[in-house]
C-alpha cells in the first residue's frame, strides 16, 4: 500500500484576469508535496508572481480552487499566516530601520517562531546587525527580505524570484539559506526565471508561459524529455546543414535553429561528435564554431515554445 | 533569546523610531512652529503707537503750526501744496494741515490713521490755541498678558501642528508604505490590520505628550506666555484633536496609490483651515454668514478650545461644542476609512 505525501499546496483550474482581455493566470493546475521543493520557471509576464500571490492570499482569484496546507484562504487566513513564510518579487523594507529592528518587528507579528538573532545568523547578517537596512548592499537586503520570510519559522516557504539581479556570489549566498531551510524538511515553492537556480534547488519544476502550465517534472527528466543531456552548437562558415540528415546520425536526438547556427540535442556525446564532423567533411561544410555543452531547462523551454527564457 | 514583544508595541516603536531619524519630519513638527511663533511674536509684538506723521502745507504761518505740533506724537513737516498733496497720496504722511482761518485738514476718512491723525492734531492745536479741557483725565496704560498676539498665536500654532503632523504622520507614510509594498508585506504575516492601524493612533497620541508642552513651555520662556485653564484639560483636548485628526489622515491616505496623490488630498484639507480656521488671525475676520461653517470645521474647532482653555481658563463645559464637533470629525473619517482603505 502507497501513502501519497500529504500536499502543501494545489490548486485547480486557477484563473485571473485583469481588466478584460489580459488574462495573467490561465487555467493552471498545480500540487506541490509537503517537504519538496517546487519551482515555477517562465520568461517575464508568464504569470509566476500572481500565481505565487494567489497562493500566498495576496490577491483574489478571478475562478479557480485553492489549498495551501490543507486549509483555504477564506476560513482559515490567520492560521495559515502563522505557518506561511512570504518573500514578495519586490519590497522596500524601511530604509531607516536596523536589521535587527527590522526582524524584531516581524517576529513580533507571529505567535511562535525563531529567535532575530538565530535568523540573522542563517542568512548571515549578524554582522549587520545595526545597520539600516538602507545601507546593505543589493544581495543583504534579499536576506534581510527572505530572512523576514523565515523569522516566523514557516512550514511552507514563498520566494518570489529571489535572486533576480543579484551577483553570482550573491546568489550563490541565497542558494545557500534556501538549501539549509530545505534540509529541515519544509516545503519551499520559489519562482525564478534562471534555469541553473531552478536546477540546481528544484525537486520539481512547473514551466509556465502565458499563464499556462507546458511542462511539469524534475529538472531532470524535464530535460531527459529533450532525448539528450548533451548540446552541440554549431556555426557554419557558410551554407546551411541537412536538418533531416543531421537528425538521423547516430546519437542525434533533435535539431533546431538558433541564432547564429543550430543546437543539435546528443546522446552520447562520443557517438554523436564524430559523426557530425564526418557528415560535415562528406556534405564539405566549413565549421566556424563548434561548442558543446550540457543541456539546460533553457534548452527544454526552446523546445516547447521555439524562444529563449529572456526573449 | 530575547523575548517576542506585542506587534502593537513593536509597530508603535518602529513608528517612533522611523520619525526621529528622519530630520526632515522632526524639524516641521517641532522646529519649524517654534521658528514661526518667534518670527510673528517679534513682528507683531506689542509696542507703543508710532507717531502720526503729518504735512504742514507752506503758508506764512506754517511756522507757528509747526511749533505748535511739536510733540512725540506727532512728526510734522512743512511742505508745498503740490509735494504735501502727493505724499498724503502715496501713504508717507496721513494728514495735510492747512493752516489758516479755518484750518484745514486733509485726509483719507476710511483710513483709521487718518482719523487718529487728525484727532490728535487738532487736539495739539486747540490747546495751542487756549482750550482747557473741562473735566481732568488719568490714562493707566496696561498690556494684559493673555491677550497679547502671542497668546493668541501659540494656541493656534499648537492645533495647526497638531493637525499638520497627523496629516503628515498618518496620511503620508500610509501611502509610501502602500506604493513601497510594504503594506502588503505586512498583510503577508499573521498581523492583525488593528495593530497596524492602532500604531499610527498610539504614535499621535504619545506625540501630543511631546508636541503640547514644547509649544506652550517655548512661550512662557520666550513670552512669559501663562495657561489660564487646567493643563490637564488642555492635554486632553490636545489628545482628542490628535485622535480626530488622526482619523482625517487615515481617511486621505485610505485609497491614495502614489505620494502625489495623497500630497494633494492633504493640501485640501490643511490650506483651507490654515486660513479660515484662526491659527495665525482671528476667524472674526470672515463675513457673518460664513462663520457657521468656519465654527465647526475641525482645525477652527481645536484652535477655539485651546484658547479658550489656555487664555480664558475655561472648564469642559465651556468648550463642550468643540469638543463634540472634534469627536464627530474623529468618528466619522475613522469609520469611512476603515470601510475605503486599500490594503493590497
Ligand atoms: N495589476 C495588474 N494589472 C494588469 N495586468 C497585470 C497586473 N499584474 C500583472 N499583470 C499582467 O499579468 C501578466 C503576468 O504578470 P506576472 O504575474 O507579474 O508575471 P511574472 O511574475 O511571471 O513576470 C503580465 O502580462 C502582466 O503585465
Ligand atoms: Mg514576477
Amino acid at each position: 500500500m502507497t501513502t501519497t505525501p500529504p500536499l502543501a499546496v494545489s490548486c485547480r483550474a486557477l484563473v485571473k484576469r485583469y481588466d478584460r482581455d489580459v488574462v495573467a493566470v490561465d487555467g493552471l493546475d498545480l500540487e506541490v508535496h509537503a517537504g519538496e521543493c517546487f519551482g515555477l520557471l517562465g520568461p517575464n509576464g508568464a504569470g509566476k508572481t500572481t500565481t505565487v500571490e494567489i497562493l500566498e492570499g495576496l490577491l483574489d482569484p478571478t475562478a479557480g480552487e485553492v489549498e495551501i496546507l490543507g486549509m483555504r484562504w477564506s476560513t482559515d487566513e490567520r492560521a495559515l499566516r502563522e505557518r506561511l513564510g512570504v518573500s514578495l518579487q519586490q519590497t522596500h523594507l524601511p530604509e531607516r530601520l536596523s536589521v535587527g529592528e527590522v526582524l524584531t518587528l516581524f517576529r513580533s507579528f507571529f505567535a511562535r517562531g525563531k529567535d532575530p538573532d538565530e535568523v540573522m545568523r542563517v542568512v548571515a547578517l549578524e554582522e549587520k546587525k545595526s545597520a539600516w537596512s538602507e545601507k546593505l548592499s543589493g544581495g543583504q537586503k534579499q536576506r534581510l527580505a527572505v530572512a523576514c520570510a523565515l523569522v516566523g519559522d514557516p512550514e511552507l516557504l514563498f520566494l518570489d524570484e529571489p535572486t533576480t539581479g543579484l551577483d553570482p556570489q550573491s546568489r550563490l549566498q541565497l542558494w545557500d539559506v534556501v538549501e539549509s531551510f530545505k534540509r529541515g524538511g519544509r516545503t519551499v515553492v520559489l519562482t525564478t526565471h534562471y534555469m541553473d537556480e531552478a536546477e540546481r534547488l528544484c525537486d520539481r519544476v512547473g514551466v509556465i508561459d502565458h499563464g499556462k502550465l507546458i511542462a511539469l517534472g524534475s529538472p531532470r527528466s524535464l530535460i531527459a524529455s529533450l532525448g539528450g543531456q548533451e548540446v552541440i552548437e554549431v556555426t557554419l562558415e557558410e551554407g546551411t546543414l541537412d536538418e533531416a540528415v543531421v537528425s538521423r546520425l547516430h546519437g542525434v536526438h533533435g535539431v533546431r535553429r538558433v541564432a547564429d547556427g543550430f543546437a543539435l540535442a546528443v546522446e552520447p556525446l562520443h557517438v554523436a561528435l564524430p559523426a557530425l564532423v564526418d557528415h560535415l567533411r562528406g556534405a564539405s561544410l566549413r565549421l566556424k564554431r563548434l561548442a558543446t555543452r550540457h543541456a539546460t531547462l533553457e534548452d527544454v523551454f526552446v523546445e516547447l515554445t521555439g524562444r529563449g527564457l529572456r526573449d | 533569546m530575547t523575548r517576542p514583544r506585542s506587534a502593537l508595541r513593536e509597530l508603535t516603536a518602529t513608528r517612533f523610531r522611523l520619525f526621529l531619524r528622519e530630520p526632515s519630519a522632526v524639524f516641521w513638527t517641532f522646529g519649524f512652529p517654534i521658528i514661526l511663533s518667534i518670527a510673528l511674536g517679534v513682528a507683531f509684538r506689542n509696542r507703543p503707537p508710532d507717531a502720526v506723521r503729518v504735512a504742514i502745507e507752506a503758508s506764512p504761518d506754517a511756522g507757528r503750526t509747526l511749533v505748535q505740533l511739536a510733540s512725540p506724537q506727532v512728526k510734522a513737516t512743512v511742505e508745498d501744496e503740490a509735494t504735501a498733496r502727493r505724499e498724503l497720496r502715496t501713504g508717507k504722511v496721513v494728514l495735510v494741515v492747512v493752516p489758516g482761518a479755518p484750518i484745514t485738514y486733509r485726509y483719507d476718512e476710511t483710513r483709521p490713521e487718518g482719523r487718529l491723525a487728525r484727532s490728535v492734531v487738532d487736539d495739539l492745536l486747540q490747546r495751542a490755541a487756549g482750550r482747557r479741557d473741562p473735566t481732568p483725565v488719568a490714562d493707566d496704560r496696561v498690556t494684559e498678558i493673555g491677550a497679547r498676539y502671542i497668546d493668541f498665536l501659540i494656541p493656534g500654532l499648537v492645533g495647526f501642528n497638531l493637525m499638520s503632523s497627523s496629516m503628515w504622520g498618518i496620511g503620508y507614510v500610509i501611502v509610501e508604505m502602500r506604493t513601497k509594498k510594504l503594506i502588503k508585506r505586512m498583510l503577508a504575516t499573521p498581523m492583525r490590520k488593528s495593530d497596524f492601524l492602532l500604531s499610527f493612533v498610539a504614535m499621535r497620541a504619545l506625540f501630543v505628550l511631546i508636541e503640547v508642552p514644547l509649544l506652550f513651555g517655548f512661550g512662557w520662556l520666550a513670552f512669559g506666555l501663562r495657561v489660564a485653564g487646567s493643563p490637564l484639560l488642555l492635554f486632553a483636548l490636545s489628545t482628542l484633536g490628535a485622535l480626530s485628526f488622526a482619523g482625517l489622515g487615515l481617511l486621505v491616505s485610505s485609497r491614495a496609490q502614489n505620494t502625489q496623490t495623497v500630497g494633494g488630498l492633504m493640501n485640501l484639507v490643511m490650506m483651507p483651515m490654515s486660513i479660515c480656521s484662526g491659527v495665525f488671525f482671528s476667524t472674526a475676520n470672515f463675513p457673518d454668514g460664513m462663520q457657521p461653517f468656519l465654527r465647526v470645521l475641525p482645525l477652527t474647532a481645536l484652535n477655539d478650545a485651546l484658547r479658550a482653555v489656555a487664555t480664558e481658563g475655561a472648564s469642559l463645559q465651556g468648550i463642550a461644542f468643540q469638543v463634540v464637533t472634534l469627536t464627530l470629525w474623529g468618528a466619522v473619517s475613522f469609520a469611512v476609512a476603515l470601510r475605503t482603505f486599500r490594503w493590497r
